[in-house]
């Protein structure tokens, strides 16, 4: 049983080829059910945000595992496995792990350190707990995932000060307008991030808000939310006249902002600037629309330029960060080897056997004058004694081998032969394991 | 002893200019800003002084030679940099200006500063009021363009969305756009009382308004120009196609300036 983690981000791939593997929220629990039914999959989730698109699985085995997954990836977008190799990455057992880890911690985020994708990673989960396709690896991965994110946010400053796509906006904003008192925004459907950016934008001088939302209700309450206007879905282009700024998120397939549309516009606003933010995967505003004069248009790729060249100052923050996720990799594989009965009973048995040679020679030492055969018959005696002891014990781990639920029992196991050595923590490293059994979350 | 003030306006540009640009590199360091700003101001105070000194010694405005012609656009730029400075605060403007209008005195300082006799047909009232309307509506101009070339770098970077570590120093697009703008509207209207008055005095030294002479029919297309310019702004142009078109007045201004007031035929030649 082992970890897999296979995926593209934005790191392997442009938004054109993540907007094609992307999983939209109404499909998931559909995917994961799908994906189940693939040959070694024993836990899977699904974790599809604008900037990665990422499954999470626990496998059998971990090539045949791979294997599978390219394989639901290909047979559910309906792309050839050529394609796909390109941009996907694959990380296998520990490596898994680490990544997801680091995922969680936002260190492998478009914005180091932005808060969104812990929350984005908790609702695939709650998406993957709804479906019923995890069980105590995936899990316990998870669990140990968000509590590693937060750590990383307590003892670095990872997360200060950052940064994120709305941050960037902002400062775009800024070098386009200067001031953005007298600015208006439009905000164009309704996603977290482009709520998030909006907000920014507000909190930066913006005075004016106008909401467009394909559901009337959803529009004027966000806009009741933000002191705006709500604005009917077939208004926007009219309106898209007073906006200086307008942030797109709207969740359809295809464009819906246009440059026919957007030329029409200019011409209305005299040719003002318009600074047009594209959240949305699969994006919303053709890109084409850059052409026109005084547009400046970015999309969520875009924007990591803005924000490189803030990361430089963070890059200490960065390292601790990844000193965090090192070591809580280690005590996770620690616990992981204590699922796996075979290495527990050879442990068992080594450590038990251990014992007995050291105290047989102890003893032996001191009896002087003793023969050969003597020595033989202590020597068999004691092995006796240990194999009868161990019988019973090894009896249990081999039947908890066979059962999925048996993790428990080798822990226990593991704990009260006392099998994990100690792993070398820094001082300042917290020593609550997972034995203790509560994570930060269920303490909330 | 004049030429002192000269090369002490210069020296003290060259220590606003690096004030400037140290401030550029380096933004957080606020008050060098407000020093350097006070910096060209003094800079500017002496180049005048010069300017003042040069013309009660010579008793006529100093502006009849290219020489004198450089040094007083020289001097009209930095006053139009002081004043929208002083109203607008982008201190980024001024690590493009000063070692522009440093460079722009270079020839200056090659060519001969000796104070030469005047030709007595110019000797006239309308020569200072003529000479300074027009170099100070070239100024203008040469702020503008100055302006539109950090316009239209700052506007390539946000299109092609690769930002250089230029970026986040330089300022708004708006309020570049909004500034040369500015400067346009103040430059046009001085050139156009530049050439009426040009034109009055043509009229009563050599009896003609209009004499198609190479200067006056360049000066009439760069007015055109700057006409247009105004007018499509007033239509709704703005942005790239406006600096572009302001780097275009500019060219011909600088033609006028270097070329055809050195070709040596017409009345201008000097």
């Amino acid at each position: 049983m082992s970890i897999v983690v296979v995926g593209l981000s934005h790191k392997t791939a442009p938004v054109e080829v993540r907007e094609k593997l992307s999983f939209p929220e109404a499909t998931v629990a559909d995917a994961l059910k799908k994906l189940m039914t693939y040959e070694g999959i024993r836990e899977c989730l699904i974790l599809s945000t604008c900037n990665r698109v990422e499954i999470y699985t626990v496998v059998e085995e971990s090539v045949k595992g791979t294997e599978s997954i390219k394989q639901f990836i290909s047979e559910y977008h309906n792309l050839s496995r050529e394609a796909l190799e390109k941009s996907l990455y694959i990380y296998p057992e520990s490596q898994g792990v680490r990544h997801t880890f680091r995922v969680a911690s936002s260190l492998d985020s478009l914005v180091v350190g932005e808060p969104q994708i812990l929350g984005q990673l908790k609702d695939a989960f709650d998406f993957a707990l709804k479906a019923k396709t995890t069980s105590t690896v995936m899990n316990k991965l998870l669990k140990k995932a968000i509590q590693v994110a937060k750590r990383v946010r307590t003892e670095t400053r990872l997360a200060e000060g950052a940064v994120n796509i709305s941050f960037a906006a902002v400062e775009l904003a800024r070098k386009i307008f200067g001031t953005l008192d007298e600015k208006t925004v439009m905000l164009l459907g309704a996603g977290e991030m482009a709520e998030l950016a909006a907000r920014h934008l507000l909190n930066n001088g913006v005075k004016t808000i106008m909401v467009a939302n394909r559901t009337f209700e959803r529009a004027v309450e966000l806009a009741n939310e933000f002191k705006g206007s709500a604005v009917r879905f077939e208004d926007f282009p009219a309106e898209l006249v007073m906006a200086d700024i307008l942030i797109c998120s709207t969740g359809a397939p295809n464009y819906v902002v246009k440059p026919e549309m957007v030329h029409k516009v200019m011409k209305e606003r005299r040719h003002k600037p318009i600074f047009m933010i594209d959240i949305s995967v699969p994006r919303n505003i053709d890109p084409a629309t850059d052409k026109e004069d005084n547009v400046y248009l970015y999309n969520v790729d875009d924007l990591q330029g803005v924000v490189e060249t803030n990361v430089q100052g963070r890059q200490q923050e960065a390292e601790k960060a990844e000193d965090i996720v090192r070591q809580e990799v280690e005590t996770y594989l620690q616990w992981e080897r204590s699922l796996d009965a075979v290495p527990t009973i050879v442990d068992l048995r080594e450590k038990i056997e251990d014992m007995r040679k050291r105290e047989l020679d102890k003893t032996l030492c001191q009896m002087n004058g003793i023969s050969e055969d003597q020595r033989r018959a202590m020597d068999i005696m004691s092995q006796a004694i240990v194999n009868k002891i161990l019988h019973a014990p090894l009896v249990v781990l081999k039947q908890a081998a066979a059962n999925p639920e048996g993790g428990d029992v080798i822990s226990i196991a593991r704990k009260i032969f006392n099998l994990d050595r100690e792993l070398k923590k820094p001082s300042h490293v917290h020593e609550k394991g997972f034995g203790s059994g509560t994570t930060v979350e269920e303490k909330k | 002893m004049n030429i002192l003030f000269f090369y002490a306006s210069i020296a003290v540009y060259v220590l606003a200019a690096a004030g400037y640009v140290a401030h550029f590199l380096k933004p957080d360091r606020k008050g060098l800003a407000g020093l350097s700003l006070f910096t060209s101001f003094v800079g500017f105070s002496l180049h005048f002084i010069y300017f003042a000194v040069r013309w009660s010694e010579s008793g006529r405005i100093p502006v009849t030679n290219f020489f004198e012609a450089i040094n007083a656009l020289g001097l009209g730029i930095m006053m139009v940099f002081v004043i929208m400075e002083l109203r607008y605060k982008v201190p980024a403007l001024g690590s493009f200006m000063l070692p522009l209008v440093i460079i722009l005195m270079l020839p200056a300082m090659l060519v001969s500063g000796r104070i030469e006799d005047l030709k007595p047909i110019l000797k006239s009232g309308w020569l200072g009021v003529h000479t300074s309307l027009a170099v100070l509506g070239d100024a203008a101009f040469a702020f503008a363009c100055i302006v539109s070339i950090m316009y239209l770098i700052q506007e390539r970077q946000l299109k092609s969305k690769h930002l250089g570590a230029i970026f986040h120093r330089m300022p708004s697009l708006d309020i570049m756009d909004t500034i040369s703008y500015k400067a346009l509207t103040l430059g046009w209207p001085l050139y156009t009382l530049g050439m009426i008055t040009g034109s009055i005095w043509a009229n009563s030294a050599w009896g003609t308004y209009w004499s198609w002479d190479v200067k006056e029919t360049w000066s009439l297309i760069v007015w055109l120009i700057y006409l247009v310019l105004l007018h499509l702004r007033t239509l709704g142009w703005r942005g790239r196609k406006m600096a572009y078109l302001s780097l275009a007045g500019f060219l011909f201004v600088m033609i006028s300036f270097f070329v055809v007031s050195r070709m040596g035929v017409g009345k201008h030649s000097f």
